[in-house]
């Protein structure tokens, strides 16, 4: 054994483990996460409260702990959002694989890439600032802060994501189907529809879902633009659904609320335990976009 | 021979709608940035100046500059790169050059992603439950790491990406000179793939700049009179300044609101764009 060979090995060594760190970085936010709510959650937490009450009181005396409404905040903002960023997603997607000469491709890459750098914070503060104007202006409510602002602004925060990985979708389907489709006399838009759609569309479908999961997860800027006020998003009045109502998301109750507890309070723990549930949601979420995606690479 | 159909005419006019319907959603997304990025420097023009960036904030932060949330983010910013770049440009080369095709690594690479997907208050969380628990207090080094974490994926899949560019034959020739693994790494891998590992670096520190949820309740303050002295200390930051004087009620004047948000959006732009030019730069003279 000399110096230089255990030298290489440490350095193996080394490799091997930071190659397992994300593991157990994974791992070590599931335990710690875990370990400061656990307390609350198997001793005092009512999950039938949890699950169906409206009233988040965990100042309250005595407290409740209903984050229905949160809930509802998180689904209606994530629905808001997709319902524009999944067509504007995917429309530039095929635009930018189908039908674009290539610098323009350059181009447009560029600035959705420039899109997604816009800091979380910054979205926010668009969100109070020019987009609450902007609400006011177009749909005559008093506050402009609410719902609709919010999915707005997570649209625009998860289109980059749907492009790039619906553009890859579209990308791994073989130039032979576009071929075979075009000499048999189809469009250009024939091809996209009966044969592109049909052939990528569990690619598309994992970039919806980590589009999804990056609205789910998004915090700053609901936090500032949502309104939050503890309410309903859906109930029973038609239309059901008021994205013009504020709301509250799950991601942005944490971040009001954690700085005003104590640390290992029930209101400290119940936070660590909303945080447990959007870890296992996007946990979901992003289980099954890359066994999705991994499904195409196999094929 | 061909000739056109009233059908056929349809079809075609039916192929010019939607390709054009699909530029313009293409073109949708320019509007979003320019508008953001004209409106955020419009309003902020007037508090813009060589003071803002250098001085303290005065006056209950309604006046003076906004020097001490700079130097916050950019020694954040800077530990967690110390952290983080070695781990994941380690990880990366592990990924790439020793990793079989087997059910484990498919568990690393599923860990990458899902360290992506979770949300950035969730790594607040982990930030508060494991390293504020270690550190004992809310400090500069707890905010580091948990910005460490978040941002290590932006490095790996980078380098990964880069790694994997340099061709076999490259290795194989070198391992046939008797080079070990490792030396073939340091020596040629490595080396042919330092432009995906700054790229990947650059990206990472612009993540990291921009972000406020995990150094909420792990290290940023509101407001401090000095600058920090050691890692252990609290310190104000970029990020953290934008969120907590936007929402504290127009206290603060709107000017010095915007000039904040621009001056970190300029950051994190300005480092963003660098890793796009260093990219295109590269792979312009790429010698394979």
């Amino acid at each position: 054994m000399n110096w230089r060979r255990i030298g290489e090995s440490a350095m193996e060594s080394l490799i091997r483990l930071c190659g397992v760190s994300a593991v157990l970085f994974v791992f070590g936010i599931l335990i710690f996460v875990f370990r400061e709510g656990q307390d609350f959650m198997f001793n005092r937490l009512d999950f039938g409260e949890f699950f169906t009450q409206i009233a988040w009181r965990p100042t309250a005396e005595p407290p409740t702990y209903g984050a229905l409404a949160l809930i509802s905040g998180t689904v209606g903002v994530t629905l808001v959002a997709m319902a524009l960023a999944i067509p504007f997603g995917l429309g530039t997607a095929v635009f930018l694989s189908e039908f674009c000469s290539w610098r323009w491709k350059e181009a447009l890459k560029i600035t959705i890439e420039l899109l997604a750098a816009i800091p979380s914070v910054v979205w926010g503060f668009i969100g109070i600032t020019l987009m609450n104007e902007l609400v006011i202006y177009i749909t005559h409510v008093p506050v402009g802060v609410n719902v609709l602002n919010a999915g707005i602004i997570l649209a625009l925060m998860s289109v980059p994501i749907i492009v790039s990985i619906g553009e890859d979708a579209l990308k791994a389907v073989p130039d032979g189907y576009r071929e075979a489709a075009e000499a048999l006399g189809a469009t250009r838009w024939e091809v996209v529809y009966k044969v592109l759609f049909p052939a990528a569309k569990n690619g598309l479908l994992a970039a919806v879902l980590l589009g999804v999961g990056r609205a789910v997860g998004e915090t700053m800027a609901v936090l500032m633009a949502t309104g939050h006020s503890i309410r309903l998003i859906f109930d029973g009045q038609a239309p059901f659904f008021h994205p013009l109502y504020p709301g509250r998301t799950l991601t942005a109750t944490i971040a009001a609320e954690l700085g005003e507890t104590s640390k290992g309070s029930d209101h400290y723990q119940v936070l660590f335990v909303i945080g447990l549930l959007l870890f296992v949601i996007t946990f979901v979420i992003n289980f099954s976009a890359d066994l999705i995606v991994r499904g195409i690479r196999k094929e | 021979m061909f000739k056109e159909t009233p059908w056929v005419r349809r079809k075609f006019a039916v192929e010019r709608l939607v390709a054009s319907l699909f530029a313009l959603m293409a073109a949708a997304m320019i509007v979003p940035l320019l508008l953001v990025v004209a409106h955020l420097f419009w309003q902020a023009w007037p508090s813009l100046s060589w003071e803002f960036i250098s001085a303290f904030p005065r006056n209950n932060l309604k006046e003076g500059g906004i020097y001490p949330a700079i130097y916050g983010t950019f020694l954040m910013v800077a530990i967690s790169l110390a952290i983080t770049a070695p781990i994941g440009i380690l990880a990366a080369v592990y990924l790439n050059e020793y990793a079989r095709d087997s059910w484990f690594t498919r568990i690393v690479n599923l860990a990458v992603v899902n360290l992506a997907g979770v949300p950035s208050i969730v790594h607040a969380l982990f930030g508060v439950g494991a390293f504020v628990w270690i550190t004992g207090r809310p400090c500069i080094l707890a905010a580091s790491m948990t910005l460490g974490i978040m941002t290590l994926p932006v490095i790996i899949a980078s380098t990964k990406q880069s790694l994997a560019a340099v061709p076999m034959a490259f290795r194989e020739a070198c391992w046939n000179v008797g080079a070990s693994r490792w030396q073939t790494i340091r020596t040629i891998v490595l080396p042919n793939s330092i432009s995906g590992i700054l790229t990947g670096v650059i990206l990472q520190v612009s993540r990291a700049a921009g972000e406020t949820a995990p150094i909420l309740f792990t290290g940023a303050v509101f407001f401090r009179r000095e600058l920090p002295q050691s890692p252990l200390d609290q310190s104000m930051s970029l990020s953290m300044h934008l969120f907590s004087i936007a929402t504290q009620g127009g206290q603060v004047p709107l000017s010095i609101q915007y000039g904040t948000a621009v001056v970190l959006l300029g950051l994190v732009m300005a480092f963003n764009l660098g890793s796009i030019v260093l990219r295109i730069y590269f792979r312009t003279r790429k010698k394979w």
